[in-house]
């Protein structure tokens, strides 16, 4: 056991679909590479995913129903990953725990992680109901994801608005699906635009990238394969962030691609 | 960006849809924050408005009350241009009588 306590993150957004479990499974195998010994734990009940991701499928024999009605152990529902042993998922079970489900059972759910693990990472239904305030219910701090859109960071709001009434501090931003062509051309919320609204501190932000999806297909999280394409790159620099490294930011909008960004910029600041 | 975006842009058609999103994005939040609906929220202004032209003659046209967001803190702003000050504040009339 280490001294310093296991860190319990929640990784939460409002909105569904804005990159919530492609983060945890990236962020989980990175984080592992790094060192920490590292949980993940699907509480997304309803619409589970994260095995999948993870491509941990078929591995899974008990799940965190089993853990709470304590017909298994822990050891025997955590599901080791292959190419990285630091990293273990508890399973959600059946949808149906959805209905009987209490803050207090994620507790304990996750006091039996903190035992064995250095940082637990909670992949959070989408939504603001029950299922959220149960998976909030357990964790210390959070991680709010978002994409530069709206809808998306209006729901990222409330969110917050609920994380701190429930005291979750720190609250980290990661801002996902960014398009900088598009926000160059001020025709996606720029990355100050998203942090001043929220008024959170941007732990890192994760380009618009074909490779997640492909990577999806395999069930291979990104960051099993280094730092190949710029979402893998962001993965573990978000993971080394959390560790406490510093690792400069980059705003997509300012980090001019060669000339024609560059010539693009000047044209717009010479003519609004 | 397009040619034709850029063309549009040049002329001043259309603000940029990022400027449009932020600006909607403030106003929203703010509501959602304050957890004010419109209805309330003109009951209010109607009210203050009351308040202030017992002293001052305001210029209704010209003033706006709204709400403000910034590092989550909201602020409810009254900008309301004074025409004069009124010689004889009507609230004192209304008040109690000493004695
Ligand atoms: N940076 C990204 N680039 C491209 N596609 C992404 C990116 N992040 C997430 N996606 C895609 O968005 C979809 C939703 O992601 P997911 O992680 O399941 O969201 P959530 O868990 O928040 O519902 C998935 O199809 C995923 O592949
Ligand atoms: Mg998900």
């Amino acid at each position: 056991m280490t001294a310093a306590p296991t860190r319990i993150i929640l990784i939460c957004s409002g909105k569904g679909g804005v990159g919530k479990t492609t983060l945890t499974a990236n962020l989980g195998i990175a984080l592992a590479r790094q060192g920490s010994r590292t949980a993940v734990l699907d509480a997304d009940f309803g619409l589970r995913n994260l095995d999948l991701l993870l491509g941990l499928e078929n591995r899974i024999v008990y799940t965190a129903q089993e853990v709470l009605a304590e017909t298994c152990r822990l050891e025997q529902a955590l599901v080791k990953h292959k190419q990285e042993p630091n990293l273990a998922l508890l399973p959600a079970g059946n949808p149906r725990m959805l209905e009987w489900l209490t803050p207090e059972d994620m507790q304990r759910i996750v006091a039996l992680l903190a035992e064995r693990f250095d940082i637990v990472l909670i992949d959070c239904p989408a939504g603001i109901e029950d299922g959220f305030r149960n998976a909030a219910a357990a964790a210390r701090e959070a991680i709010v994801v978002t994409t530069p859109e709206v809808s998306a960071v209006r729901d990222a709001d409330r969110v917050i608005g609920l994380l701190n009434t429930q005291g979750i501090e720190p609250i980290q931003l990661v801002l996902n699906r960014v398009r900088p062509k598009m926000m160059l051309n001020q025709e996606m919320l720029a990355v100050s635009d998203v942090t001043d609204i929220l008024a959170l501190p941007l732990l890192g932000l994760v380009l618009e990238d074909e490779q997640v999806i492909v990577s999806t297909n395999r069930g291979e999280p990104l960051t099993l394969n280094g730092n190949g394409s710029p979402a893998a790159k962001a993965y573990h620099n978000i993971a080394r962030r959390l560790r406490g490294e510093t690792v400069p930011l980059i705003d997509p909008a300012k980090e001019g691609q060669g000339l024609r960004a560059k010539l693009g910029r000047f044209m717009q600041t010479r003519i609004f | 960006m397009t040619l034709r975006d850029f063309i549009n842009r040049l002329l001043g058609r259309q603000p940029a849809s990022a400027t449009l999103a932020k600006q909607r994005l403030q106003l929203v939040l703010a509501h959602d924050r304050s957890d004010l609906n419109p209805e309330l929220l003109e009951k209010m202004r109607s009210e203050i408005l009351e308040v202030v032209s017992r002293y001052v003659e305001i210029d209704v046209e010209g003033g706006d009350v709204s709400l403000e967001t910034e590092d989550r803190v909201t602020a409810l702003v009254a900008n309301l241009p004074i025409k004069r000050a009124r010689a004889i504040p009507l609230a004192a009339v209304a008040e109690p009588a000493e004695g």
